[in-house]
Order: C-alpha cells, then structure tokens, then sequence
C-alpha cells in the first residue's frame, strides 16, 4: 500500500493505566490523539480497576478522536493495537475494542509492540533516524538501539522501572496524583527546590542499574523526617537521573550513533532532559526529546507503529492477535529499517 | 590535567577517557575519569574517585587470581587517573564474528575460566563485555575495565556478573550469542567445578526470571 494522505491508521493503547486513541494518516501526520487515564484513589496501578475504566471510557475516547481528525470510522484503511508487554486486563481490553473496530469495518487488525511504538513516534517527531533511545516509564527502562534487524537491548533495569521507582516515592511522601498532572511532575517540582544532596545508593552494573536499593534508602530517610521533603526529592532524582545518564552515554560510546532520542513519560522531566543534553553535546550527538503529548501512553504511537508494520507486510488476524504480556522489545523484528 | 591533555586521546568512552602516553620509554594508556558535568559535582567527585582507588587493586587481585591484566604504574588521586601499561593486542569484540568456529569455541572457553578464576579468587568484574578483553599475540587475553568490579563472594554478584557477559553477547554478537555464551559456562565450569558454576548458571535463570517481561516468570 502507498502511504499516502488519505490512507488512514486507528491506533488503539491500553498497555497499563492510559487509554487512547489515535489517528494517523500513512504519510505520519497525526490527526488525533485522545486518552483518558484510570487514576488510582490510592495506591498503584489496580490492573482490573484500570481495565475496567479503560472499557468504560473507550466509547467516549473514540469518539473525541473522531471528532477531532474529522474522521469517520469508514474512512479508516487499518486497525493497531497496543499487543504488548503490559497488564494482561488492560491489554486485553484494548484488544477487544481494536478486534471489534477491524471486525465491524472488515479491515486488517495490527498487533504493535508498546516499546517499539515509544521509539518510533519519538523519532516522527523529533526527526532523529537512527538514535540510541532512552526509553523510560512507569514499567520500562531501557536503552537501546537498531542493529540487524531489531532494536537491541544495550542496558536496562535490573529490577524496578525509573518512573515506577519516582512514583512509589511520592505517593510514600503523600503526593496525589491528578487528571493531566502525574505524580512525577509533582516530584520534579520538589525537586526543583532541592539544595543538599543526601547521599544514595548508586547501583550501576554494567550497561545495567538497579533502583530499589535507592528506593528503600530514600524511603526510609522519608520516614525519619530529618530531611527536607524538597531535598529528598532532589537527591532521589539526581541519583537515579545519573545513573540512567551513565549507561545511556556508554552505550552511546559503544555503539557510535549519532543520535540520543529520550522517550517514554519521564521524558517529560526537565532535568532528565538537561542530564543526556549534555552527553548528548560530549559526544558530539544530536539530543531529541519526544514531544510532551507523544511521551506517556498513547494511541498516536501505535497508529504510526501499526503504519510501519503494514506497510511492510505485516498483519494480526483476530485469530492470532491474543495479548503478549511479556514482549520483550528484542523479540521484535522492524522490518521498516534497513 | 595538563599532563594528560598532552597525550593523544585514544578513545573517549563513557566511563573515562584513554590516552596513549609515554611512561619511562614504556608505551602506557592514562586512563582518566574526567568530570561529568551532568551530575552534582559531589556525586560526580565520590564515583570518580571511587572507581580510581578500587580499579588497580581489583586489576592486583586479578593478577593473583591469574587472570591476565595490565601492569599499573601510577594512580593519580588529584585528576582521578591511572597509568598503566599498553596492552598491544585486539579487541575480543572486534575478532570474535571473524574466528573460525573451533577457534571462537576455544576462546569462549578461555574467557569463561578467566571469569571462573575470578569469581574463585571473590572477585567481581562488573562489566564483562567482549570490548573489555584484548587477545595479544601470544593467545594470552587480559581482562580490562574494573572501574565497575567488586570483591563479593556472593552467588548473586557471580550470578550478575555472568548474567552481563550474557547480555553483551546477546546486544554485539546476537547471531552467535547462545553457542558462544554456552562456551563460556564450560570454561567457567571447569574452574569452579559443576556444583558451584551449577548454582551460579541458576542465578542467572533467576535474575533473568527477575528482569522485565520475561516469558519464564510465573504469573501472579
């Protein structure tokens, strides 16, 4: 299939706690990117609550995304879908919804890898062709980049993700999360007003780290009450900050690319952003940051993604499009690169 | 740091900058820890120098373990910076696609002993990659980089340290990574013995299990 302006892609994302919905014509234009985000009244992510708010709110997410490219569903040439790695009842439902679309509308179904969608859509819009990605989240670190075929995994976290350690600490430190202002925005502007730095636990091993030393060390400070909150929430980032901005810039060394493209919802932090500008500069690299609304969850990502799959050769019959809780972003072939 | 800026720089990694200077008529490599300015400068001066203090002890201990490294010659606290000696030999990374499958057998059996002496002796390497090992002219293979290594008897440590080299293999060497890490589980058995390299080889399956999606894991 040419890609064209009128061929158009419906991408559907339900990996974890977002629910969107995206259109994207062939030629990468995004015409619409709605979501709607399951929040917690306390504690994490609950995986049956979140699917049932993203079955509920589906019909209404749909709609907005609709509404906003000026679409309408006959118009549409492919369905994608979030295949995976994520919480089985979120997958699941998000599945259901991109089955029942491909079905009704008797067009091809797409089955996206979440990871591999972070990576693409973060080089649509930053330009960036053949980075080594940092690709950080509430479930994912990662740093990667293309080789023979798939993106390779050069570091990654040994235990805990980045975003899930920065979010189980401020909801520690009583931090609430809020429609459009997730909790580490809320952290970072603590941070922000961070003077001294406590001492943490820095656990780099390899190309590899390990956060949930750090987290249990930051913790317990937070219980003990002698350190500033704002501090805390400095130390913490600086620590775990470095420690991702190291191995990203030895696999930078390692391989020799180019370019460093930060992906994923802690990419929206500015210091974060601030640390690999610099090794990105050391390096004489180009740094590209996915754009805000393109860093969490989004459908946007796996409309583009379900685009590149398709247009070569690559479709999910309903058949074969069950979820894949576990897939790793090294399983994946991207046909789409040379 | 004028002494070093003198050199010619050879490679700028992440961890730390390479020069080839001259130590006494001897060719040497200066390795230095410059400042990264992306990090507060009292965390950026603890790793620096932390690494530079343990890196030569770990590379001695190596040596008493038998497990070929460079010579020292001098550590430099001030600039974070070590001068040792030049290894003259090529990167197992960039010779192991190349070899004739006998021979790759035979050097990923070597590196697993090499691992296994360390591990014996309580070392820690910490960042076993195949761009960490040079082969020199006589077969010999020395072990480089132990800015990240520790003194750990632990089966976890062994099991993380054994569980990189995998990892490595699998990110630079992918259409060989499984015969060639195969190999070095032999090489290490044989220095360990199958008991003890067993319950390292069951780490691994652990902290894999542990690692992101991972088929393996149990489902909660």
């Amino acid at each position: 299939m040419k890609p064209t302006a009128e061929t158009l892609c419906l991408g559907v994302e339900s990996t974890a706690d977002d629910f969107g919905v995206g259109i994207a014509t062939f030629d990468g234009e995004i015409l619409a990117n709605a979501s709607s985000s399951y929040i917690p009244e306390e504690g994490g992510i609950h995986p049956r609550e979140a699917a049932r708010h993203h079955a509920e709110a589906a019909d209404k997410v749909l709609n907005v995304a609709f509404t906003k490219a000026k679409v309408n569903p006959r118009d549409l040439t492919l369905i994608a879908f979030a295949q995976g790695p994520g919480l089985g009842p979120c997958l699941r439902t998000g599945a259901t919804v991109a089955r029942a679309l491909a079905s009704y509308l008797d067009i091809p179904l797409v089955g996206v890898n979440h990871s591999v969608a972070h990576i693409e859509i973060g080089k649509l819009t930053t330009g960036a062709v053949d980075p080594v990605t940092l690709y950080v989240s509430g479930g994912n670190t990662i740093v990667s980049a293309f080789d023979s075929g798939r993106y390779r995994v050069f570091g990654e976290t040994l235990d805990m993700a980045l975003g899930n350690c920065l979010d189980v600490f401020a909801r520690e430190a009583g931090l609430k999360h809020r429609q459009g202002v997730p909790l580490g925005a809320a952290l970072e502007r603590l941070a922000a007003d961070g003077k001294k730095l406590i001492p943490l636990p820095y656990v780099v091993k390899g190309m590899d780290i390990s956060l949930s030393g750090l987290l249990t060390a930051a913790t317990s400070l937070l219980q003990k009450r002698e350190s500033r909150l704002e501090d805390l929430c400095y130390s913490l980032q600086e620590h775990a900050f470095s420690m991702v901005t190291e191995v990203t810039e030895r696999a930078l060394a390692h391989t020799d690319k180019k370019e460093v493209l930060l992906t994923g919802g802690v990419a929206a932090n500015k210091r974060l952003q601030a640390m690999l500008d610099i090794i990105a500069k050391e390096h004489n690299t180009k740094f590209n940051v996915v754009p805000l609304q393109f860093a969490t969850d989004n459908g946007a990502m796996i409309a583009w993604t379900g685009i590149l799959a398709y247009t070569h050769g690559v479709t999910t019959p309903v058949p074969k499009s069950f979820v894949k809780l576990r897939w790793r972003l090294e399983k994946v072939d991207v046909p789409w690169i040379k | 740091m004028d002494k070093v800026n003198s050199q010619t720089l050879l490679k700028k990694g992440a961890e730390a900058s390479l020069f080839l200077a001259d130590w006494h008529g001897r060719r040497a490599i200066i390795k230095a820890r410059l400042p990264k300015n992306y990090r507060p400068a009292e965390l950026d001066k603890k790793i620096r120098s932390y690494r530079t203090v343990h890196e030569p002890q770990l590379m001695n201990e190596a040596k008493k373990a038998g497990v070929p490294t460079p010579k020292i010659f001098l550590v430099d606290m001030k600039d974070a910076a070590i001068t040792m000696e030049f290894v003259e030999g090529k990167q197992v990374k960039q010779l192991l696609g190349n070899l004739a499958s006998e021979k790759r057998q035979a050097l990923c059996v070597k590196i697993g002993e090499l691992i296994g002496r360390l591990h014996k002796h309580g070392l820690i390497h910490g960042d076993l990659t195949t761009s960490n090992m040079i082969l020199n002219a006589e077969g010999k293979i020395f072990l480089v980089d132990f800015g990240l290594g520790e003194k750990n008897k632990e089966l976890e440590a062994r099991g993380v340290d054994l569980h990189l080299m995998k990892r490595a293999l699998q990110s630079t060497h992918y259409d060989m990574a499984g015969e060639c890490f195969k190999h070095v589980q032999e090489g290490y058995a044989m220095v360990l013995g199958a008991r003890d390299a067993g319950k390292v080889f069951g780490k691994i399956r652990e902290i894999e299990r542990r690692g992101r999606y991972v088929d393996e894991r149990k489902q909660a």
